[in-house]
């Protein structure tokens, strides 16, 4: 049994972990509909989407563990696989269950307009790798942002079913909108070194293109909760502990294995 | 001196077109820009490539067959290094990279819009199944075609379907 390494949990290495992990929570999500998505075309979306979120969170969690710095640097996979749970700064809306497919496309919406107008940003970051990884990403965030909205369209205007599938995931999943652009010392630190924006100020854009989406599905935009989720602080909900579990259990009991 | 240093990196580049792409094999790695650059360096020849995807399962097969061709052909000791920044795009395939795509039945990507080229805000563009822009079939030309699916067999196609000839073909998406 591999031990939990430590991180060191720096405002830059976070703020790096919150997009890093986002996308590899995602990508891990992504992966439980290979062979389960509704139509041949939507599994190999599903799959190609998670593909480019992993060579994402790759990136990220590469520079990251560079950046962790005092002789206590990690690579890549000690980042992914032995971490504890608290370690991990993804938003909690990535680690929420599956769901269905209304559910699967609309959340994939949500975090690709997010990661396209973050990756927009940290494409100008003061930190050159930063910026090249956000460089290619954004190419990729922009076309899977199209393609989950036109799915959303489709659903939302759909059948009665379809349409009350979406509302019912569109009410589930707003509650984990505030997290989102919630700012915090991490943020204020990025926002001051030039690392990266404050996501507070990638609101009032999200929003629009979300409006802009919801309004072609013919879809309300709900009110803001009042509810707070904590996952980008590394306080998860309780499914992360199963994820997790499913993803670390190969390099957990076989240290170092390789296909 | 210079003239022996130039004939070496001239040899691998020679070389470096004769190594085609793993999911793609109709086209070479310098084809499709992936080869960026090549450094002759006291210790051997540096290459320097730019992956297509961030999750592109080819890139490490692409960085061994690159490696194992230089060797191969007496070039001595190679290694290759991954440069990201500018990010890989399609505009950087060369019209025989093209040409090749499109005989071997995958209609290339159109060049980039300034907008998309530069990376700048761009509305989001719903569309539906009918593609937004007109792709040619690469096997009758017709422009009455339809998207079957926005991901293909790789990373880097999609799935049309050519409503004149009736033929599926892939698509190189431009990005």
């Amino acid at each position: 049994m591999q031990a939990s390494i430590e991180l060191n949990r720096t405002p830059a290495v976070q703020y790096l972990l919150r997009i890093g992990d986002t996308c590899l929570v995602l990508a891990q999500r992504l992966g439980e509909w290979c062979g389960h998505a509704p139509v041949l075309e939507e599994d190999i979306a599903m799959a190609n989407i998670a593909l480019d979120l992993v060579g994402q969170a790759r990136g990220l969690l590469t520079h990251a563990g560079k950046l962790e710095g005092e002789g206590r640097e990690h690579d890549e996979d000690q980042l992914a696989y032995l971490r504890e749970e608290r370690d991990y700064f993804n938003l909690t809306l990535v680690e929420l269950p599956r769901g269905d497919f209304a559910f699967a496309v609309l959340r994939n919406t949500m975090v690709a307009t997010l990661l396209k107008l973050l990756w927009q940003r940290l494409a100008a970051s003061s930190d050159a790798e930063v910026a090249a990884i956000a460089g290619k990403a954004v190419k990729e965030a922009r076309y899977h942002q199209q393609h989950s909205g036109d799915w959303v369209v489709r659903l939302g205007d759909g059948t009665d079913e379809s349409r009350r599938r979406t509302e019912k995931a569109l009410k589930q999943l707003w509650l984990y909108v505030p997290e989102l652009f919630e700012s915090d010392a991490v943020d204020e630190a990025a926002s001051a070194s030039g690392l990266g924006p404050a996501w507070s100020e990638l609101r009032e854009p999200w929003l629009a293109e979300m409006q802009q989406v919801l309004d072609a599905a013919g879809l309300a935009m709900p009110a803001e909760a009042a509810f707070r989720s904590t996952g980008k602080h590394g306080v998860h909900s309780e499914h992360m502990g199963y994820i997790l579990t499913e993803m670390q259990h190969l390099q957990r009991s076989f240290p170092g294995g390789v296909w | 001196m210079t003239s022996m240093v130039a004939s070496r990196v001239d040899a691998a580049w020679a070389v470096l077109h004769t190594v085609l792409d793993p999911e793609v094999p109709a086209v070479s790695v310098c084809d499709l820009g992936i080869v960026r650059e090549v450094i002759e360096h006291d210790d051997g020849l540096e290459i320097v490539l730019t992956p297509t995807y961030s999750g592109c399962p080819a890139t490490e097969a692409i960085e061994h067959d690159v490696l194992a061709a230089i060797e191969q052909a007496g070039l001595g000791h190679a290694r290759a290094t991954l440069r990201r920044a500018p990010a890989w795009s399609s505009d950087w395939i060369s019209d025989e990279g093209r040409a090749k795509l499109k005989a071997y039945g995958i209609a290339p990507p159109a060049h980039l819009t300034p907008e998309a080229a530069a990376n700048t805000a761009m509305p989001i563009k719903l569309f539906g199944r009918i593609a937004g822009e007109r792709i040619a079939c690469p096997r009758c030309a017709s422009e009455r075609t339809e998207r079957l699916s926005a991901f293909g067999s790789t990373a880097c196609k999609a799935l049309y379907r050519c409503m004149a000839c009736r033929e599926p073909f892939e698509h190189f998406k431009p990005i």
